[in-house]
C-alpha cells in the first residue's frame, strides 16, 4: 500500500512539472510580447516599456525565466494580477470554497438521483421503468448545461420568482445553491445512473447473489446488502473523478449563475487578459485534478485489493 | 511475400466483411440508434443545404425589423438586430457541425497515431509520449481552452485545435491498449517473421484491429465536441458573433430572456437534438461493436 502510494506520488512530480511548463509556455504564444499586453491600453513610452520588460524579466533567456517562474511557484508566489495587482494565490484560495460547495451540492444531486434509479433499472432490466430511465439518462447527458441553466432561470427565477438567478447570497445561503447544483448535478446523475445500472446487472449474475437468494434472504437485503456493495466500487471511482470534473465542468455554470468560484474567476481573467490570474487558476485546477485523482486511485485500491496496479496505473 | 498476401486476404478481410454486415443489421434493429442516426442525418442535411433552406440571408441586419414577432414572412420572428431568426438557426448548424466534425477528425487522427506508435514500439518513445499526454490530461479541458483562446484569440482553427486537443489522451490510451493486446496475435508475429516492415504491420494488421474502439470513441466524442463548441461560443470565445452559431445565438438571446425567451429556447433545442442524435448513435455503435467497452467509454472521465 505504502509502496504503491509512494510510486504514485513519484509519478505526480513530472506531471505537475509538465503542467507548470505548459502554463508558462502558453504565454509565449502571445502575439507581440507580454510587456505590451501587461501595459494594455494605457499610454506608455519606450522607457515604461523597457521598465516593464525588465520587471517581467523578458530580456533573460527562456529557461531562466521558467526557472524563476518555477521557483516562485514552489514558494507559493503565483505572481500578481495585472488588473487589480492583488496576489494571485490568495485570491484563488478565496474562491475555492465556493467552487467546492457547488461541486459537493451537485454531487449530492447526482448521487441521490443516479444511484437509486440505476439500481431500480438493473433490478428490472428492460422494464418500462428501465427504458424510461435510460432515455432520461440519455437526455441528461445530451442537454447542454448552459441551456438548461437558462431555462431553469426563465421558469424559476423570472416567471415564478421562487429562486434567485445569480450570485451566492450574502451571507451564502442554500437558496442560491439550488439551481446551479441541479443543473450541474443532472448530467452526472445520468452518468452515475448508467454506471450503477451496468455494474449492478453484472454483479446480479454472480454466484454469491444466487447463494444469497437461495438462502431465502429477502430480495431487498440481497440487492442492498450483497449486490450493491460490490457494484458500487466502479461508482466510487466515477464519483471521485466527478468531483474534479464538476469543478471544471462548472465553468459555464459559474458564469451563467454569477457563482463566485474559481472557474468564473478564470473566465473573468480571460476577458480582462489578466494572464497571471488566468495562469494561476488553470494551474490550480490542474493541481486539484491530479491530487484528487491520486486520492481516488488510492481509495479504489483500498476498496478493492484484487486490483493489480502494475498495468492499471498506466492506463489511468 | 506471397504467403503474407494470401494470409491477409484469407484472414482479416473476409472475416471483417461479414462482421460489418452483421453490425449493420444489428444497427437497423436498434431503435434508439436508428433514431439517433436519423436525427444526425437530418442535422447534417440542414448544414449542407442551409443556403437552399434558409429564406433570408442570416447576417443581413435590418434595423427597422428588430424583435419582430412570428409571422408568415419571418417564421420565428427576428432577433435583436432584425436578422431572420429561422435562417440563422438553419445556418447555425453549419459552423457548429463543421467545427465539431473537424475537431473529432483531428483528435482521432492524432490520438490514433500516438496510440499506434506507443503501443507498437513501447520503450522510451512510449514513456515519453504517454507522460506528455498525462500532462495534457491533467488540465481541465474548458480552462485549457479558455487559456489558449484568451492568448491566441478566437478563430475557427483555434477552436478546432482547443476542442480536439483535450480528447487526444483518451484516444491514444484506448488505441495503445488495443494495440498492446493485438500485437500478441499470431498473424502479427507471422507477418513480422515474414519480414513485413513496422509501418506495414501497423497499417495492415494493427489498425483494423483498433477500428472498433476508434469508431465508438469518435462517434461519442462528436456529441461532446459540439457541446464544447456551443459552450465556448456561449461564453463569447467562439467565432465572430455575426456568424450564426447555436451557442453564439444563445449568448445573444440571454439578455432578452424574459421578453423574448424563444431566442434562447430554439438554439438550445437544436444543440440538444444534435447532441442527442450523435449520442444515441454512438451508444448504439458501442453496444453493437463491443458491449464490454461500456464502462471504459461511458463511465469515467470520458463523458
Amino acid at each position: 500500500m505504502i509502496k504503491y502510494l509512494l510510486n504514485r506520488l513519484a509519478q505526480l512530480i513530472p506531471v505537475l512539472f509538465g503542467c507548470s511548463l505548459v502554463v508558462f509556455l502558453a504565454l509565449q504564444l502571445l502575439p507581440g510580447d507580454a510587456a505590451q499586453v501587461f501595459l494594455g491600453d494605457r499610454e506608455y513610452n519606450q522607457t515604461d516599456y523597457q521598465a516593464m520588460r525588465e520587471y517581467l524579466g523578458l530580456d533573460e533567456p527562456l529557461y531562466v525565466q521558467y526557472y524563476k517562474y518555477l521557483t516562485n511557484l514552489l514558494q507559493g508566489d503565483f505572481g500578481r494580477s495585472v488588473r487589480t495587482h492583488e496576489k494571485v494565490l490568495p485570491a484563488i484560495l478565496e474562491r475555492i470554497p465556493a467552487s467546492l460547495t457547488l461541486a459537493a451540492a451537485s454531487l449530492c444531486v447526482a448521487l441521490v438521483i443516479g444511484i437509486p434509479v440505476g439500481i431500480l433499472s438493473a433490478v428490472k432490466p428492460y422494464s418500462r421503468l428501465d427504458q424510461g430511465s435510460m432515455i432520461g439518462a440519455l437526455l441528461g447527458v445530451s442537454i447542454p448545461n448552459f441551456w438548461m441553466a437558462l431555462m431553469l432561470i426563465l421558469v424559476f427565477s423570472l416567471y415564478l420568482d421562487w429562486l434567485p438567478a445569480s450570485g451566492r447570497g450574502t451571507p451564502p445561503d442554500l437558496k442560491h445553491l439550488v439551481l446551479p447544483a441541479i443543473v450541474l448535478g443532472s448530467a452526472y446523475a445520468a452518468t452515475i445512473c448508467r454506471l450503477t445500472r451496468s455494474c449492478m446487472l453484472e454483479v446480479l449474475n454472480y454466484d454469491f447473489v444466487r447463494t444469497a437468494r437461495a438462502k431465502g434472504l429477502l430480495e431487498f437485503v440481497v440487492i442492498n446488502k450483497h449486490a450493491l456493495r460490490n457494484a458500487l466500487i466502479p461508482v466510487v471511482t466515477e464519483v471521485g473523478i466527478s468531483i474534479v470534473g464538476l469543478i471544471e465542468g462548472s465553468t459555464v455554470i459559474e458564469v451563467v449563475f454569477a457563482w463566485p468560484g474559481i472557474a468564473r474567476m478564470a473566465f473573468q481573467a480571460a476577458q480582462y487578459r489578466d494572464y497571471p490570474m488566468l495562469q494561476g487558476c488553470v494551474l490550480m485546477v490542474a493541481i486539484l485534478f491530479v491530487v484528487v485523482n491520486l486520492i481516488v486511485d488510492t481509495l479504489y485500491y483500498y476498496l478493492d485489493p484484487r486490483i493489480k496496479f502494475a498495468g492499471a496505473a498506466h492506463e489511468g | 511475400m506471397k504467403a503474407e498476401a494470401a494470409m491477409a486476404i484469407a484472414l482479416p478481410a473476409s472475416r471483417s466483411q461479414s462482421h460489418w454486415h452483421r453490425y449493420y443489421r444489428q444497427f437497423l434493429q436498434n431503435g434508439l440508434g436508428l433514431f439517433g442516426a436519423v436525427i444526425s442525418i437530418l442535422i447534417a442535411l440542414l448544414a449542407i443545404f442551409a443556403p437552399l433552406l434558409a429564406p433570408y440571408d442570416p447576417i443581413q441586419v435590418q434595423p427597422d425589423k428588430i424583435f419582430e414577432p412570428r409571422s408568415w414572412s419571418h417564421w420565428l420572428g427576428t432577433d435583436e438586430l432584425g436578422r431572420d431568426f429561422f435562417s440563422r438557426l438553419i445556418y447555425g448548424a453549419r459552423i457548429s457541425i463543421f467545427i465539431g466534425v473537424v475537431a473529432v477528425v483531428f483528435k482521432t487522427v492524432v490520438g490514433t497515431f500516438i496510440g499506434l506508435i506507443t503501443g507498437y514500439f513501447e520503450g522510451f518513445i512510449d514513456d515519453l509520449l504517454m507522460r506528455c499526454l498525462d500532462v495534457l490530461y491533467a488540465f481541465p479541458r474548458t480552462l485549457l481552452a479558455l487559456l489558449i483562446l484568451a492568448i491566441v484569440g478566437p478563430s475557427i482553427p483555434a477552436l478546432i485545435f482547443v476542442i480536439g486537443l483535450g480528447g487526444i489522451p483518451q484516444f491514444a490510451r484506448i488505441v495503445r491498449g488495443a494495440v498492446l493486446s493485438a500485437k500478441q496475435n499470431e498473424y502479427v508475429v507471422a507477418a513480422r517473421s515474414l519480414g513485413s516492415t513496422s509501418a506495414r504491420i501497423l497499417w495492415r494488421y494493427l489498425l483494423p484491429n483498433v477500428l472498433a474502439p476508434i469508431l465508438i470513441l469518435s462517434s461519442l466524442s462528436l456529441a461532446r465536441a459540439i457541446t464544447a463548441e456551443a459552450s465556448l461560443s456561449f461564453l463569447g470565445l467562439g467565432v465572430d458573433p455575426t456568424l450564426p452559431t447555436w451557442g453564439g445565438m444563445l449568448r445573444a438571446g440571454g439578455p432578452y430572456l424574459r421578453l423574448y425567451p424563444h431566442l434562447a429556447i430554439f438554439p438550445g433545442l437544436l444543440i440538444m437534438l444534435a447532441v442527442l442524435g450523435f449520442n444515441a448513435m454512438g451508444d448504439a455503435i458501442r453496444d453493437i461493436l463491443d458491449p464490454r467497452m461500456l464502462n471504459r467509454v461511458r463511465g469515467g472521465r470520458t463523458t
